[in-house]
């Protein structure tokens, strides 16, 4: 079991409360979810042409100032904050480099997001420590998707956690359990994809990075997912402009909608959607197995 | 009239308050406010009560009742009336998977629609929707009967032993051995009582009938070579 919430604010003058209307929504759904918990949120988003990358290492003493410092030589003009155990570096580069620079200098940093918008936050503990830790509540943004864990899978580890990144700005978090993952993350690392876990829900994200790196529209990438994983899930899906949901065919695993004129919320259950204002009269409808939803705002 | 209100009282303490007055029934009437989406409210009812809920509910919403009288003012989440033997139960909207799973009688009513299992082996239990049913409904069903006025999604009665099912609208698929049969009179009398109980205005001669083809009610010697 786990828990996933999303929420896509479509009223731009609640980007303030998007951390704290959102919050309660996360730890709501902590029964589901007690191990690890995690939220991709989207805002504060750099010029077309920087990158903004979320890192994390294992040391939580880290010297996130060093590494900046030394990151200075890649791009002098960087940007960087720290946010509890993680750092957000926002740089005039490109992903490809940023990679290739971390991998020869700093090679246990691990890369959580990468995109204009994105950052992924994400520990393992009770989502409301973790929300806490990264300070939640005071976030701002456009839009939000988050995850709580309770594994049956694979391990109880950061790599293990949701959301994971599947490209710029994207990402997946996923409840559920694929019976074909070991199979398809084979076929995927022959397409030269790297996989840091044994868990189900990697391969996943791994399968749409694949299809959109491919060239795949993300609707035409999960309306694919639905022939190509077998198993159970419910998935939301992060992207730039806004988030999409998608349930396997037998649906076992439940999702609720809800939308007002001022945003679209989803939740595993309604239980998590009773804080938002104006629940009481939102369209609260569960989606369609095999449909794929998508919601993002026009630019 | 009791009224409960469960964004300051538990649902345990509200299950255990309808379980006390049960025996004596001194208090029939309850009113249940601010369910906010929570598991098992009125779970276990086994007295005339008659039970009313302000908003949505979560999973397995009346569960196992009995005679009780169980009314939600809203939508309810997996599982609503699982097991129910008898009384009655009303949604005024949607129903989450498996509404009436396992029930063996009583009435469900759903207003709004349900999404698939419904009916999921049931065992006697009559169920009225009056929207459309997802996939998978009355599956393995055994007794009781399914009226769904609008339309059903993929395999209905799939795996059926004897319940019957009445659909006014279309049927994605058909189930495995489960089969469109006549509707007689005495199946549209049935059903207009049906209807008629659950407070639903429909024209009873626009449904149809299926039920089991009864071809997998024992092993067929002949297919021992597929194992």
């Amino acid at each position: 079991m786990c828990g996933i919430v999303a929420l896509f604010l479509k009223n731009q003058a609640l980007e303030p409360e998007l951390g704290a209307l959102f919050e309660p929504m996360l730890v709501s759904m902590t029964t589901r979810g007690p191990d690890s918990a995690g939220f991709a949120i989207y805002g504060d988003e750099v010029a077309a042409a920087r990158i903004k990358v979320t890192l994390r290492h294992p040391d939580a003493r880290y010297d996130w100032k060093a590494l900046a410092n030394a990151l200075r030589g890649v791009d002098a003009q960087l940007e960087w904050f720290q946010n509890a155990i993680v750092a957000v570096f926002k740089l005039s580069t490109d992903e490809e480099k940023v990679r290739a620079w971390l991998t020869s200098n700093a090679p246990d940093v691990r890369v959580l997001s990468v995109g204009r918008s994105i950052e992924i936050l994400k520990d393992v503990g009770l989502p409301a420590d973790i929300s806490r830790r990264f300070g939640l509540a005071r976030m701002q943004g456009s839009h939000i998707i988050g995850h709580t864990r309770m594994a049956t899978e694979s391990a109880v580890t950061l790599q293990g956690s949701h959301p994971f990144s599947t490209g710029l700005d994207l990402c997946l978090v996923h409840n559920g359990s694929l019976s074909n993952h070991n199979r398809l993350r084979a076929l995927l690392q022959r397409q030269g994809l790297d996989f840091e876990t044994d868990n189900d829900s990697e391969v996943a994200a791994g399968y749409l990075t694949w299809r959109l790196m491919n060239g795949d529209s993300l609707q035409k990438a999960l309306e694919a997912a639905l022939t190509d994983l077998d198993g159970f899930f419910t998935f939301a899906i992060g992207t730039r402009d806004g988030f999409a949901v998608l349930r396997d065919p037998i649906a076992c695993k439940p999702a609720v909608l809800a939308e007002t004129a001022d945003y679209v919320a989803m939740g595993s259950e309604y239980r998590a959607l009773v804080s938002l204002p104006g629940i009481e009269s939102a369209k609260v409808w569960e989606p369609e197995p095999a449909q794929v939803y998508v919601w993002e705002r026009q630019h | 009239m009791k009224t409960f209100d469960l964004s300051s009282q538990s649902v345990r303490e509200l299950n255990q308050a309808l379980h006390d007055q049960a025996r004596a029934l001194t208090e029939a009437d309850w009113i249940v406010r601010n369910p906010g989406g929570a598991h098992s409210v009125a779970c276990g009812l086994d007295q005339d009560l008659r039970v009313t809920i302000e908003g949505h509910c979560g999973y397995y919403c009346a569960g196992m009742n009995q005679r009780a009288h169980v009314v939600v003012n809203g939508n309810a989440g997996v599982g609503l009336a699982e097991n129910m033997m008898s009384g009655f139960v009303r949604v005024r909207g949607d129903a989450s998977q498996s509404a009436g799973a396992t029930a063996h009688g009583g009435l469900l009513v759903i207003e709004g629609n349900a999404s698939a299992r419904c009916g999921i082996s049931m065992k006697g239990v009559d169920i009225v929707v009056k929207g459309d049913v997802g996939h998978m409904s009355a599956f393995m069903g055994q007794a009781g009967r399914l009226v769904v006025c609008g339309d059903a999604g993929d395999a209905l009665g799939d795996s059926l032993y004897e319940a019957r099912l009445y659909v006014k609208g279309t049927v994605r698929s058909l189930g495995a051995d489960c089969i469109e049969k006549a509707m007689r009179e005495e199946h549209v009398a049935e059903l207009r009582e049906l209807l008629e109980r659950a407070g639903i205005d429909a024209d009873a001669s626009a449904f149809r009938r299926y039920g089991s083809a009864r071809r997998l009610y024992n092993f067929k010697v002949d297919n021992a070579s597929a194992y």
